[in-house]
């Protein structure tokens, strides 16, 4: 199992803040997850589609698509940052 | 070793750089910046904003980009502060300051956090205006402010 988190615009659009996902595979990426994910009903199709602008964070780190997923993993998607 | 810290009350600006240097006596220069709301943003008047984070990734980035300024600068400490939750026009934001022996690298580490903060910290802003509340999407002259850092 890993954890996703999903933060701002995005948390709003999907309706989800948090969930546990098991990988459905043995050597997930970014990428992978994301397939699962996007197979799921549209407003995840169209939130996560290629061309949006979401950003990855893997164990509170900065990813992108190869980064590679394993279980007990935290996976964060978020929408570009504007603090400061 | 930098003093980082996220929360929802406002901060004092005198009092937190006076600890920078309270003490010291090899610190020429402080360099310090404060973010506030603004009551308008991109011809839209703005009632208020929340801040969203990522409790837990946040202060790791924000100790991270001073780490970076550390290494790239010679300076002497760091602090940045930076606030969640309801805030108001006129409220205070965010804090960096640097504290070095001379001014220009205290400019430049300042400069640099600020410049990293926007656009690497895991903070979002949702305002509410006489329309309705919005998030406020990124702006690519932050990321092309961030960008003149490197190399």
């Amino acid at each position: 199992m890993v954890t996703l988190l999903y933060f701002a615009s995005l948390r709003e659009t999907l309706g989800c803040s948090r969930e546990q996902v098991a990988l459905s595979g043995s050597s997930e990426t970014v990428s992978s997850l994301l397939d699962q994910l996007r197979s799921r009903e549209g407003r995840w199709t169209d939130a996560l589609a290629p061309g949006k602008q979401w950003r990855v964070a893997v164990n509170q780190q900065m990813a992108d698509l190869a980064t590679p997923i394993k279980p007990g993993d935290e996976v964060a998607f978020f929408p570009p940052v504007t603090g400061g | 070793m930098a003093r980082v810290r996220v929360q929802s009350e406002d901060f004092d600006v005198g009092r937190e750089l006076d600890a920078l240097t309270h003490g010291r006596r090899d610190v020429g220069g402080l360099a310090s910046f404060v973010g506030l709301v603004r009551d308008a943003n991109d011809g839209h008047q703005i009632h208020g904003m929340t801040l969203e984070h990522y409790p837990g990734m946040t202060e790791k980035a924000l100790e991270d980009i001073c780490a970076q300024a550390k290494a790239r600068w010679d300076i002497l400490d760091t602090v940045v502060i930076h606030r969640v939750g309801s805030l108001k026009p006129g409220d205070r934001i965010v804090l960096v300051g640097v504290a070095s022996a001379h001014r220009g690298d205290a400019f430049e580490a300042c400069e640099f956090i600020m410049d990293y903060l926007k656009t690497r910290a895991p903070f979002w802003k949702r305002e509410d205006t006489p329309g309705g509340a919005r998030w406020v999407e990124a702006r690519s002259s932050d990321d092309a402010a961030a960008e003149r850092w490197k190399g």
